[in-house]
């Protein structure tokens, strides 16, 4: 199969999917949650205005019509306004967006370059000591709950040391960046143990291929194997594993957006929880959905583009 | 001489993969150090379920916040109950949540990964779908969204972890499966006449049972961390002492100065977790055969 028709059907089977993801929320939403006539309108709503809600709402409609209506804000991105806060949700999120990025962004880039860095110093030292400790002190890191690491670190180092802001934000563009440095630092700690762990785990099933002893035997030095032979083919995955977390970026820090104050997308989507803002979790859920289902398409390709043998399947 | 030798050499063949997998955890300190850590937790809970220890958790044992002391190891909480009490008392809890996610887990995972990969087609492409779907939607939204509508409690921590944490244990073992359905024991079960059912669990199920084993304790771990998450949405356990509502509770003490609830409960998780993930490794280099000799 060549190239041009395995995109055009992986950029079709995104479809079915989407419309599955549809489907889920529907479910969710407006099947099997309960009436958010109780939520909004309170206990003592009479009948006429929990009518009127529901035909403002359009819950009186039949299902199927309730579910293409979902179908098609995920194509047309009209997700409708906010129960809580009355504003477009697409506004919102492009309101949204630029405070998450600019946590996610460096973040994503700081832990993927220090884990990979650290892979590889314990792959070329694999089974010495230096080896076993980087591996205990990344699953002792992993077995830490991130809302500890959060709650101490924004205690500790903000509130008692005054070493950090303890919240808050600012939009201009130097302006951000002390309120920002305490939540990277924090996620740097959470992510970098599993991350270690998994580049360790794929550096290391490709130091034991046959090429790689077929390089050192023809005397290719330890270093130049580790580079030029090891690394490039551990790529692959690397590459995968890296571009999947990108979607990822968008959505932002669920928990840490809220702690610290930042208004980005992730303490929007915990507002709309608490608040049972069910639009704007149905729009976010598809949204990172789609990004999700984009860069899954973009990894397979880049897969076929850089490892010529699956090209074949 | 010779018949020593010979016994010898017949015991070594006939070592099953779980006897070899149970001697490499047994043989590697780190391991054992982490079952010896397990089988606590488990006893501990198993105490505590019985009202063995632990039972009065509830009861005022001194006054309001008091820190740690001689009297009160890891001191008291807002009610002035034992804080070190809870801890205990939440191992239950968190054992109880990681049991009930991995079985929700397997048997979705099992069931539907079995299926599409014995019978493939439609039904395959079917299941390939909806778990692609499901992958599509980023687990801790999914999550939220089906523990939002089933409302606070215990039960909708591990029923709505178990929904949503089964895809990866299905798109294992529907690999496994294609490998294994037209093995020559397979085909020989066929020969003998074997229905389609009695060759997926009689036959195929126990060369694939490793797989299943290496994912409980994945998940396990995992609910455990992802309880403490649910626990400060608001949507976690209710009526009884748990890790994650311990964290939780202190956000609101930190600024007052009582760090030890949360000190309590990340410290009691950490040894659990720690324990699982270091068994987790340690029965994939066990029984994974392609890992074998590395």
């Amino acid at each position: 199969m060549n190239l041009y028709s395995y995109i055009l059907r992986r950029l079709l089977y995104v479809i079915p999917v989407l419309l599955g993801v549809c489907l889920i929320v529907f479910v969710i939403f407006n099947v099997v949650a309960p009436d958010p006539a109780f939520l909004l309108l309170g206990r003592h709503a009479t009948l006429q205005q929990i009518a009127d809600l529901h035909h403002e709402l359009g819950m009186d409609r039949p299902f199927l019509i309730q579910y293409l209506d979902i179908v098609k804000s995920a194509f047309t991105f009209d997700f409708g306004y906010s129960w809580s806060s009355k504003q477009q949700i697409w506004e919102m999120f492009k309101a949204g967006a630029i405070p998450s990025l600019s946590i996610t962004l460096p973040l994503f880039m700081l832990v993927n370059f220090s884990a990979i860095s650290i892979a590889l110093l314990v792959a070329f030292y694999r089974g010495k000591l230096i080896d076993k400790i980087v591996l205990i002190v990344s699953i002792a890191m992993m077995s830490i709950p991130s809302l500890a690491y959060i709650l101490f670190g924004q205690w500790f180092f903000a509130y008692k040391l005054g070493w950090f802001e303890i919240s808050g934000f600012d939009p201009s563009i130097p302006g951000f960046i002390p309120y920002v440095i305490l939540p990277i630092l924090l996620y740097v700690m959470i992510s970098i143990g599993p991350d270690t762990r998994f580049y360790r785990a794929i550096i290391l099933d490709e130091v034991y291929q046959d090429y790689v002893r077929t390089a050192r035997a023809k005397g290719v030095s330890e270093l130049s194997v580790m580079f030029k032979h090891v690394l490039k083919n551990a790529m692959i995955p690397i590459l995968t594993y890296v571009i999947i977390q990108i979607p990822f970026l968008l959505l932002g820090l669920l928990l840490a957006e809220s702690f610290f104050s930042i208004p980005g997308l992730g303490g929007m989507v915990l507002k709309a929880i608490n608040t049972s803002d069910f639009p704007v979790i149905k729009a976010m859920t598809i949204l990172s959905a789609l990004g999700f289902i984009i860069f899954g398409i973009i990894t397979d390709v880049l897969y076929t583009v850089v490892d010529p043998r699956m090209r074949l399947k | 001489m010779a018949a020593t030798a010979v016994t010898n050499t017949v015991t070594n063949q006939s070592k099953s993969l779980w006897r070899h997998a149970w001697s490499t955890i047994i043989g590697n300190r780190l391991s054992c150090i982490a079952l010896i850590i397990v089988v606590f937790y488990f006893t501990l809970a198993l105490l505590t379920f019985m009202g063995v220890i632990a039972g009065d958790w509830g009861k005022e044992i001194g006054p309001s916040y008091s820190p740690p002391s001689a009297e009160y190891i890891f001191g008291t909480d807002i009610f002035g109950r034992s804080v070190f009490l809870k801890m205990i008392k939440g191992a239950e809890t968190a054992i109880a949540i990681g049991l009930a996610t991995s079985a929700i887990t397997i048997v979705i995972g099992t069931i539907l990964g079995m299926i599409a990969g014995y019978f493939g087609g439609i039904i395959d492409e079917l299941i390939v779908w909806f778990y692609t779907t499901i992958s599509a939607i980023p687990g801790i939204m999914l999550l939220v969204a089906i523990a939002f509508i089933m409302g606070k409690g215990t039960s909708t921590v591990f029923i709505s972890l178990g929904i949503t944490s089964w895809v990866g244990l299905c798109r294992i073992l529907r690999g496994e499966v294609m490998r294994h359905k037209d093995r020559e024991y397979s085909q020989a079960a066929s020969a003998l006449g074997a229905g389609s059912f009695r060759k997926l669990f009689k036959h195929i199920l126990p060369n694939i049972t490793h797989v299943i084993i290496i994912n409980f304790s994945l998940t396990f771990e995992m609910a455990i961390k992802s309880e403490v998450i649910l626990s400060y949405l608001g949507l976690g356990v209710q009526g009884r002492p748990s890790w994650g509502t311990m964290i939780d509770d202190s956000k609101l003490e930190l600024s007052r100065g009582v760090w030890w609830q949360l000190a309590a409960a990340t410290f009691a998780m950490f040894f659990i977790v720690l324990a699982f993930n270091v068994l987790g490794d340690a029965l994939r280099d066990a029984l994974d055969p392609k890992l074998k000799g590395k």
